[in-house]
């Protein structure tokens, strides 16, 4: 797959449809990817790469590139064509300005997964079916595929690009997900577990904002939370009120329009299951408002910010909050 | 050597804690691993570092400094100051023992910061040499050697025992409040331990690293170096490299209105934050690529400028692996260095 990328970014360049183009670079080890802009065709030979550690989400990147001169060419996964979608209908995004090419992905891995098994000094990872080579300076370890994919591929959501100007390789389907699983089951909790669940992974915040800074819904130019004089600026929590309302908070600001891209949970250092905030929000959209997926498309009205007479009574806050 | 067969070092950590505070790095649910406070039927954990640095301890991420009451026109000012009690950190690795002689230049210097000193006073810091270092190390490139770690007390596993020596009063005493756990007993497994080490060292992806290129008189070079575009392009802007890295100590205060006073607090502040040293004129470095440079530059030129030479990284790798877009100073350091 990286071969094709790497012709077709090659030949949009040659050909000036674009003047440059967004992807991964490589890094000093299997897995340390970091997004990147090429510029040439030399750039590209050196350090392009796309394979089972680019699962960075570069949709973010293009509304600032997306107004610089030219023409930029974005490879974008399935699920990263959501949330340029949901870029594009904020008007956060020139699209006229992006050449995108959907690529396929079988599923990103996660070496902080690989790393909890305890494999270190990882100078290699092969992938063969089902089964991981992990190759270390210790020797070679063995495990499953499944155990180190990355929890935003483990439950995607859509196999189907749904913005491209052209695709590399066959175009899938929306998939049956299983997305919403944990979501039923701290529904499902009485409030104290849940509470409970909650105060331990959200005490764990170091309030580096790496959540905020990769979130593709999260575009302000000035953040409320970097203001100040807004009297809510803050680098760290004064108490686990704030610490708690925090996440809450940005997860209320990006409802509706968050289309689960899943970055805020892999970027964050410690690991907190931020996604699953989003996804109680999309959960509860779904059930009041109508099945819903943000970043689908680039016209319809979002629930959130449209009336109509079927939106559910206001009395259903009081009614869920009677256990 | 002084030695506790590993067996046995749960009831090492008992006779510790019954005495002080004990902070040990114990394993959390995902795998990663913190210092944790010591707990009847805890165990250390397996993992070559705790995901935080120890310097939390010494240099918590919020702490209060004062009081301030206010009636009418009048301000009181409440020294809210108090002793610390003795605690020991155990398990601190040579990567993080090295980051205290880093923050204590810059905390200890006048004018000495009060509140670290004193936790410095009341804290003992057993460290832990490594058996097994991650392709992430590279404490060598900054003169650390994982198998000498510093501390007041530094330790050693043969696989069996755990060897234990004190390097100065304060470690003395606390080898003396546990001598009695404690048998004599020999090296000669533990410095084959360590010669293995060395080797694995040696064999290190970033084995090779050098800080040649860089140092106080290198300043104008790298500072008006082309690089910074590229290297900072696809940085978020975040805080991660800063709050988990062991040796960055810039801060910011503020003042907290409570409704019936003032708290004013200091947390822990990071460059790559647009707010940064912003004051009443404005911010100083208004982008990214500038608070980028000045994170790396402080680390490579300017703190060895102001400190004989000493670098401001320990090459714990803490931020090659937690950075979201993996960026960090080993690649600054690798694309810098070529002229």
């Amino acid at each position: 797959m990286q071969e094709a990328i790497i012709s077709r970014a090659k030949q949009l360049l040659a050909d000036g449809t674009v003047n440059r183009v967004i992807g991964w670079k490589r890094g000093e080890f299997a897995y340390d990817i970091t997004p990147a802009i090429f510029e040439s065709p030399e750039e590209i030979d050196a350090d392009f790469v796309y394979d089972d550690f680019t699962s960075a989400n570069v949709s973010k990147y293009l509304v600032k590139e997306s107004r610089k001169e030219g023409k930029i060419l974005a490879f974008l996964k399935t699920c990263d064509t959501y949330s340029l979608n949901q870029l594009t209908k904020e008007h956060r995004v020139d699209r006229d300005n992006i050449y995108v090419v959907g690529i396929p992905s079988d599923g990103k891995l996660d070496v902080e997964k690989i790393k909890a098994k305890g494999i270190t000094g990882i100078t290699g990872v092969e992938r063969n079916g089902d089964i991981l080579t992990v190759k270390t300076i210790y020797g070679d370890e063995t495990m499953s595929v499944a155990d180190a994919m990355s929890n935003k591929c483990l439950s995607c959501k859509s196999k189907k690009h749904v913005t491209y100007d052209e695709l590399i390789g066959e175009d899938g389907e929306v998939t049956d997900t299983n997305r919403f699983d944990m979501v039923e089951k701290l529904e499902n909790m009485t409030s104290q577990e849940r509470y409970d669940f909650w105060r331990n992974e959200l005490s764990k915040c170091i309030r580096c904002n790496a959540c905020r800074n990769v979130c593709p819904a999260c575009t302000c130019e000035n953040c409320v939370f970097n203001n100040p004089d807004s009297g809510v600026e803050n680098k760290a929590a004064a108490d686990s009120f704030e610490e708690n309302m925090f996440h809450i908070i940005r997860a209320f600001h990006v409802a509706g329009r968050c289309t689960d891209c899943g970055e805020c949970s892999r970027v964050c250092p410690q690991n907190i299951p931020l996604h699953l905030l989003n996804r109680k929000f999309i959960k509860d959209i779904n059930s009041l408002y109508g099945e819903y997926q943000a970043g689908a498309d680039t016209t319809s009205k979002a629930p959130l910010n449209n009336y109509t007479f079927d939106d559910c009574e206001a009395s259903i806050v009081h009614e869920r909050g009677v256990e | 050597m002084l030695k506790i067969s590993i067996e046995k070092l749960n009831g090492l950590f008992k006779a510790v804690a019954e005495k002080q505070t004990l902070y040990i790095p114990a394993d959390r649910a995902d795998g990663a691993s913190e210092y944790k406070k010591y707990e009847d039927g805890m165990t250390l954990s397996k993992n070559l570092n705790t995901l935080r640095s120890a310097k939390d301890f010494f240099f918590p991420q919020t702490e209060n400094l004062a009081d301030f009451k206010v009636e009418g026109k009048k301000i009181e000012v409440i020294d809210i100051r108090e002793e610390a009690e003795d605690f020991v950190v155990f398990g601190v690795r040579a990567c993080d023992a090295r980051s205290f002689t880093i923050l204590d230049k810059v905390f200890l210097s006048e004018p000495v910061d009060s509140y670290y000193k004193n936790r410095r006073e009341h804290g003992t810091i057993v460290t832990m040499a490594c058996a097994k270092p991650a392709e992430t190390c590279f404490c060598g490139t900054f003169g650390i050697d994982p198998t000498e770690p510093e501390g007041d007390v530094s330790c050693w596993s043969d696989g069996d025992s755990i060897f234990f020596r004190p390097n100065n009063e304060k470690g003395q005493k606390f080898v003396d409040s546990v001598s009695e756990l404690l048998e004599d007993g020999d090296t000669a497994k533990l410095d084959e331990t360590k010669a293995q080490t060395k080797e694995i060292m040696a064999k290190l992806p970033l084995a090779n690293l050098s800080t040649e290129a860089f140092g106080g008189d290198t300043l104008m070079e790298h500072f008006k170096s082309e690089k910074w575009a590229e290297l900072s392009e696809s940085c978020l802007g975040c805080g991660t490299c800063t709050f988990v890295c062991p040796t960055c100590q810039c801060y910011d205060i503020k003042d907290f209105n409570t409704g019936h006073g003032i708290k004013r607090f200091r947390c822990w502040d990071s460059c790559m934050y647009s707010d940064f040293t912003k004051m009443a004129h404005g911010n100083i470095r208004n982008s990214q690529l500038e608070r980028f440079r000045q994170r790396f530059m402080h680390k490579l030129v300017y703190f060895p400028s102001n400190n004989n030479g000493e670098f401001g990284c320990v090459g714990c790798g803490r931020c090659l692996s937690k950075c979201p877009i993996s960026m960090n100073i080993v690649k600054v350091m690798k694309a810098l260095e070529v002229k």
